[in-house]
């Protein structure tokens, strides 16, 4: 049987994440294929709608990554992400999802390696988790 | 109107093709909706592929262009350009990334030509919906504000003026000088801080082009970039600053005394005071909390012996206000206050004295007119000098203060010169780091010093000599010490000033962790702030010596003569735009956005939200909050940014 291979959507700011991103490529730090970013220009500009849409679309996993709380090239955009964020985690948990498979993380223009351990980690967990049951269903 | 894209892959040379299969991913483009051609080059950022896409735009009548390569970071700019330069709309660009988040990151061909699909798959949908976008700009008011007049917003103030440019120089003390005018001499060269300085300050005070407002503090900014609108009180003096001379006469015959803060607390000013001799303005000031007139209603011993009648108890503070195009910030330092390390003693025991404190007693115009003197009047015999003082130290200061290495080699230096004293110097790491460092630092071993590596754990002093005990553990010997000296130097962090917190809110702009305010970008924009059109330099943005501090007030200045010699402004277009269709005007986008960009208005007889665009940068917070889906962020649109997850997800 061919291993199930999760597929994440990244959601990822310009400025730190999206950066942060980019310097795991430039330092070839390898990690594995199964995340996709979507390039926003900031996280306070990520709406739930997108996050949802990536699950009823059939995304496994998902990424809300921005800077962190004091790196913000928009002063406070995670503060508001944060709070968006909550309502989404609920909001995702009454959907009948696993809480794992909705992640927020902070990480900025100069970690690229914890870029690649996020994504190594988020994998392996999806990976123990199965596919998301959006996406049996929309095959069945 | 038709759709027609044209797409572009990019080899990067081995980059990216010798991971990705590029050749499939073009042909894969080809089959995509509403794309017309499709091809893969060896170099798209040369000026051959630049010219590949230009000549297609033309020939094939392409309205829309996407090109897969290194990161937009990188070269997004370069293709908007070529599309610009083709006669097509900027925006109706998009990028595909797929070396640095795809060939690089990845090894297996397969997989990452497949994730290379879906990532020009991404692009590609998102294009067919891409707007056309309109470049505006807006004037530049040439008019600029410093604010702080220490060394680094003195620097940026002339370097602006020289330029012929009015510039507001504002300063919250009596006078400008700041902390280096406090110095006594400058490592590693030891040229008297005061011989530098004073014919700088005496430029600004007769610079045709600055406008000095010392004793006053800026209390609310509002505008934008070009056009910023500032408030500022010009606290009242009790002093006519047209009739004051200087001459110092009140200042004698004042009775009422206090801790001088020129002197670090190491002699006493009067309640009238001139901070110090070389003040800039020369002019005298009434500490209102000291002066017992303004407690009792009698005395006025100043007013009665000035002869230019200068004296004005009824002075008010005054609100003076000032249209700028740019802002620098230049606010300095406060000193970290040793007593919040009880284990040093200082506060507790005499003859523990802080680096300031030692400035000053060596200056020839100090206290003890230059000479170093214990609290008996005696001259030491041995002295501890310890660095480190809150800085490098979890428990106060990570960060490294930069300064107390060299100016603690100074100490040692001039101890020797001055004294007879035995010197020892307690240190982690030397860091001489700068110009010329590294040389003092060999001169000043040379000189008879004692060189203890290892951070000092507590000083203590004996009950029956008063001596003071230094105990320290030396790591190149592995042993605990324990030095007895007359008297220990202490190097303190140099630290945030305590309201950078207000002063970041009232300018927008960002502090670090630490309290600093922080630059736009570390390495590649130093000066800059996540607001357009303010600067910092010097302390402000972190602890430096006065020639990075000086390099980084003349870079501010230099950013800001490139923003008023251009005269315009490039307004970002990416921007909230409103529906006013849709729009409830409850205002959410109002209360969300940290720029106050959006704002609701009447139109029409109905409240709607309307967009400040000099204002908006684009974060796209309020389109979150918009509970009508009324606002929404132009090239970020809802249908943008679902077609990129979509074309994502699937497959």
């Amino acid at each position: 049987m061919v291993e199930f291979e999760p597929k994440i959507i990244a959601f990822a700011c310009n400025w730190c994440t999206y950066a942060a991103a980019d310097l795991a490529g430039t330092s070839r730090i390898h990690y594995p294929h199964n995340v996709r970013v979507v390039r926003v220009m900031c996280s306070g500009m990520i709406d739930p709608s997108y996050v949802l849409r990536a699950f009823e679309k059939g995304a496994d996993g998902v990424i809300v990554a921005g800077c962190h709380h004091v790196d913000c090239h928009y002063i406070d955009g995670p503060v508001k992400c944060d709070a968006m964020f909550a309502r989404l985690k609920r909001l995702v948990h009454t959907l009948g999802l696993e809480d794992e498979r909705l992640r927020r993380e902070l990480i900025s223009t100069s970690e690229g390696v914890i870029f690649a351990k996020v994504i190594q980690e988020m994998v392996e967990l999806l990976k123990k988790l199965g596919p998301s049951p959006f996406r049996i269903e929309a095959r069945v | 109107m038709d759709r027609r894209i044209g797409v572009y892959i990019c080899h990067c040379g081995l980059n990216i093709a010798g991971t990705v299969d590029v050749a499939e991913v073009a042909r894969y483009a080809g089959t995509l909706d509403s794309v017309v051609i499709s091809r893969d080059y060896r170099y798209m950022c040369s000026d051959v592929g630049q010219e590949l896409i230009k000549k297609d735009i033309k020939e094939l009548e392409l309205n829309r262009v996407v090109v897969a390569a290194c990161s937009p970071r990188m070269h997004e700019l370069t293709f908007r350009n070529a599309c610009r330069d083709a006669g097509l709309n900027p925006y109706l660009y998009e990028h595909a990334n797929i070396r640095e988040q795809c060939s690089w990151p990845h090894t297996d061909r397969e997989l990452a030509t497949n994730k290379a699909k879906a990532l020009v798959r991404a692009a590609v949908r998102r294009v067919y919906y891409n707007e056309p976008l309109e470049v505006k700009e807006a004037p530049v008011n040439p008019n600029v504000l410093v604010v702080g007049g220490g060394i680094a917003g003195i620097q940026a103030a002339l370097d602006i003026a020289n330029g012929e440019h009015k510039v507001y120089l504002v300063e919250r003390e009596p006078s400008i000088g700041g902390h280096m005018i406090q110095l006594d001499r400058t490592f590693p060269t030891l040229d008297c801080s005061e011989c530098i300085l004073t014919p700088k300050m005496t430029e600004v005070r007769q610079h045709p082009f600055i406008n000095l407002l010392a004793y006053s503090e800026v209390e609310e900014v509002s505008g934008f970039v070009g056009k910023f609108k500032v408030k500022v009180r010009k606290k009242a003096r009790f002093v006519d600053e047209s009739k004051c001379t200087g001459c110092g006469v009140c200042e004698q015959k004042c009775p009422w005394k206090t801790d001088s803060e020129f002197e670090a607390g190491l002699a006493k000013r009067k309640a009238i005071y001139i901070p110090f001799p070389q003040a800039v303005p020369n002019i005298a000031t009434i500490d209102k909390k000291l002066c017992v007139y303004f407690k009792t209603g009698k005395c006025r011993a100043c007013e009665k012996f000035c002869e230019a009648g200068a004296i004005d108890f009824n002075q008010v503070d005054q609100i003076i206000e000032v249209e700028v195009g740019s802002i620098i910030i230049a606010t300095g330092y406060d000193i970290f206050d040793p007593r919040l390390m009880p284990q040093y003693g200082y506060g507790r025991y005499d003859n523990i004295l802080t680096g300031l404190e030692f400035e000053r007693m060596t200056s020839a115009g100090g206290p003890t007119g230059g000479k170093v003197l214990l609290k008996n009047g005696k001259e030491p015999e041995s002295v501890a000098i310890v660095h480190c003082v809150g800085s490098r130290d979890k428990n106060y200061h990570e960060y490294c203060s930069r300064v107390c290495c060299m100016y603690g080699l100074k100490y040692a230096h001039l101890l020797r010169e001055l004294t007879k004293a035995e010197v020892y110097e307690m240190y982690i790491d030397m860091r001489s780091f700068g110009e010329g460092y590294e040389e003092f630092y060999e001169r000043v071993s040379r000189e008879g010093v004692n060189f203890i590596r290892g951070k000092v754990a507590e000083i203590a002093a004996d009950p029956v000599d008063g001596k003071l005990i230094v105990y320290c553990t030396d790591t190149v010997i592995g042993k605990a010490l324990r030095v007895c000296v007359d008297m220990v130097i202490l190097c303190p962090a140099l630290k945030a000033r305590s309201d950078t917190e207000q002063v970041a809110k009232t300018f927008t702009i960002n502090r670090r962790a630490d309290g600093f305010f922080l630059e736009r970008h570390v390495k590649l924009d130093p000066v800059a702030t996540p607001t357009d059109g303010i600067f910092i330099a010097g302390c402000c943005e972190g602890p430096k010596d006065i020639p990075d501090t000086v390099a980084q007030a003349s870079a501010a200045a230099s950013k800001v003569l490139s923003l008023i010699s251009k005269g315009r402004i490039t307004l970002e277009s990416a921007i909230a735009t409103v529906d006013e269709t849709r729009c409830l005007g409850c205002g959410r986008c109002e209360e969300s956005c940290t720029f106050h960009a959006p704002k609701v208005v009447a139109k029409n007889g109905v409240m709607v939200s309307e967009i400040n665009e000099t204002l908006c940068k684009g974060c796209g917070t309020c389109a979150v909050v918009c509970p009508s889906g009324a606002m929404s962020i132009k090239h970020f649109t809802r249908q943008q940014i679902t077609s990129v997850v979509e074309a994502l997800t699937e497959a």
